[in-house]
């Protein structure tokens, strides 16, 4: 993130090195985990008394039952899934619109980069996760509708991120030349410009990603994200805690889950953005 | 001074168009309720008397914009309504929880720059050293723990394990002072833990930055040691992203301190705000929402004006 790799000496060229691999590995693995937990040998993560309640981990039940007896790694992995889709689909609504606008804003500037800007600013002097308890305080909320708030939530960050990079871009002497030979502003966008910005949007991406996990964890821990018969990680840390003194695996277990997905999605988008050498400008 | 005073009165400006954006929004969440709003309030058992009276409290019989414009004049006067659920007035249960998450966020901001400043110093001393990669890894670590992620684990070792801390409970500051630290210190590391990660990046990296500048070459030459050149020159230059990054940080603190609230049963907004929406009560939700937002452009708003004063640079441009 500020990793800025010309300060450092004798760590230039970055190399991604093993950790973003692995990180790389392990998200990998979670997805697929998620998407074919039907097919895994698991039992149903919502059928009560699969095993004896509170039993610890074994060979049946890797990482034990809860106090219902339901097994919590099938509860883990079906859990993930609406951690990721809300995270991949929000994060994806969100960077194609924040993102064309903010390459648009960026390359144009003029009146209509400043109103878009001024409008971002508007956007971003609300604490999100207040607005999303504002809204699920007035309005119960279910997976589409929190899709759509984290994607709007999204669009001014991911707007700010990529009209950032479009404007130091632009300056640069290969679109100048580009455009000294003609070029067209479409073909100057496409071509010249967009390339030389997605790996910085696709870095800040993976950090939205990760930001909306904890968002919808945060909800979920409060008993206020969308109340589905599967579960999610923040409503079985939530639940869990309540036998920490007797048996802290129920809620740990979700706990390292959480922790593993979040710092393999920052580690990733680290790597990447050190990589880039792009100054971090938002939070 | 002339500049910084058309500056103040231009945020003066646009902090009155966000907060009137702002309170429009809350006010219209309300309106977000299926159905007619007073039935919603009141709840399943609403009298025809009850509906009526609210009705007329809230106007919700006039045009919405004649609502809205009664509706700020109130909450301007600090009125902010009775909660239909227990009888208690709106501003003065917001008026019990405040003080706990100004304590809450101030002691985790002590905790976080107590940490991440001197942690940042040294990194920035040796770049790519062993102080520094260390601690760069432990501040992804620190990116990757929102509250409730942090909360079990700290939770576990410091009440269940050792007995060092409470795991629920809360002692009002004034009835005893001392009892009330010992019951806020773990929920105010469990906040600091993302802040800290946070600063500790930015400082490094701006720390990094300015120690390659032209002065700090000088006052190396001069013959300063490096403490002196570090408190005395590049300290102050650094600091700059540090500070709008604490104010962006307010947010996330306040959405932070409701999940701390809910995890060590503290009774302060968060707590309340979710109590609230559980039991359904509207107006104490809009309330405390509208408190919190108002405050947190509040604060984005100082710390705009404290850059303007403490930065030479951006004074004078």
């Amino acid at each position: 993130m500020l990793e800025s790799p010309s300060h450092i000496p004798g760590n230039k060229p970055k190399q991604l090195g093993w950790s973003f691999w692995i990180s790389v590995g392990w998200l990998g693995l979670v997805i697929l985990a998620a998407i074919f937990a039907n097919l895994l040998p698991l039992p149903s993560p919502d059928t009560v008394g699969v095993g004896a309640p509170f039993a610890g981990p074994s060979l049946a039940h890797l990482l034990g039952t809860d106090e219902l007896g339901r097994d919590i790694l099938s509860r883990i992995i079906f859990g993930s899934r609406v951690s990721l889709i809300l995270g991949f689909a929000s994060i994806a609504i969100g960077t194609l619109i924040g993102g064309s606008l903010g390459l648009v804003s960026g390359y144009l500037g003029g009146p209509f980069d400043s109103i878009s800007n001024a409008l971002a600013y508007i956007i971003l002097a609300f604490p999100p996760l207040l607005l999303l308890l504002a809204i699920a305080a007035f309005s119960p909320p279910t997976l589409l509708k929190l899709v759509l708030e984290f994607a709007f939530l999204s669009i001014a960050p991911l707007f700010r991120v990529v009209r950032a990079a479009t404007i130091s871009i632009s300056s640069r002497d290969f679109v100048q030349a580009a455009y000294a030979l003609g070029a067209s502003r479409t073909r100057i966008l496409i071509r010249e410009v967009l390339p030389n910005v997605a790996s910085s949007i696709v870095s800040y991406a993976l950090l939205g990603i990760a930001i909306v996990i904890v968002g919808e964890g945060s909800l979920a821990f409060l008993g206020l994200s969308i109340s589905l018969p599967a579960p999610s990680w923040g409503n079985m840390i939530a639940e869990g805690r309540t036998f920490l003194s007797t048996d802290p695996w129920i809620s740990l277990f979700p706990t390292i889950a959480m922790f593993s997905v979040l710092l393999a999605l920052n580690l990733i988008a680290d790597k990447l953005s050190a990589r880039l050498d792009v100054r971090e400008a938002q939070l | 001074m002339k500049t910084l005073a058309l500056k103040i009165s231009t945020r003066l400006a646009i902090l009155a168009g966000v907060l009137l954006v702002v309170s429009a929004g809350v006010f219209f969440l309300i309106h977000l309720l299926p159905g007619n709003p007073a039935y919603a309030i009141l709840g399943p058992g609403a009298t025809p008397y009850a509906v009526a009276k609210i009705t007329k409290q809230l106007g919700l019989d006039k045009p919405l914009l004649t609502q809205y414009v009664t509706w700020l004049g109130r909450m301007l006067q600090g009125n902010l309504g009775t909660s239909y659920i227990t009888n208690q007035s709106v501003s003065s249960a917001i008026g019990h929880a405040l003080p706990v998450d100004i304590e809450l966020v101030i002691l985790s901001q002590i905790i976080s720059f107590a940490i991440a400043v001197p942690l940042a110093m040294a990194a920035a001393q040796r770049p790519g050293g062993l102080i520094d990669r260390a601690a760069t890894a432990m501040s992804l670590g620190g990116l990757s723990l929102p509250a409730f992620v942090v909360g079990v684990p700290l939770v576990l070792i410091f009440a269940v394990v050792i007995h060092l801390f409470p795991a629920t409970g809360y002692t009002p500051l004034l009835s005893n002072p001392v009892s009330n630290l010992h019951d806020m210190i773990l929920p105010s590391i469990t906040l600091a833990i993302g802040s800290i990660a946070i600063y500790f990046r930015l400082l490094r990296g701006d720390l990094i930055a300015t120690l390659k500048e032209d002065f700090v070459s000088l006052a190396r030459s001069k013959g300063l040691t490096r403490r002196q050149i570090m408190y005395r020159h590049v300290l102050r230059p650094s600091t700059f992203s540090l500070m709008t990054a604490t104010a962006i940080n307010v947010g996330s603190l306040i959405g932070g301190a409701v999940v701390v609230e809910y995890l060590f049963d503290l009774p302060g907004m968060g707590l309340l705000l979710v109590n609230s929406i559980y039991a359904r009560d509207y107006l104490m939700a809009q309330g405390v929402i509208l408190t919190l937002a108002a405050l947190f452009v509040l604060v984005n708003f100082l710390v705009d004006i404290l850059y303007h004063i403490v930065d030479p640079r951006v004074r004078n441009a």
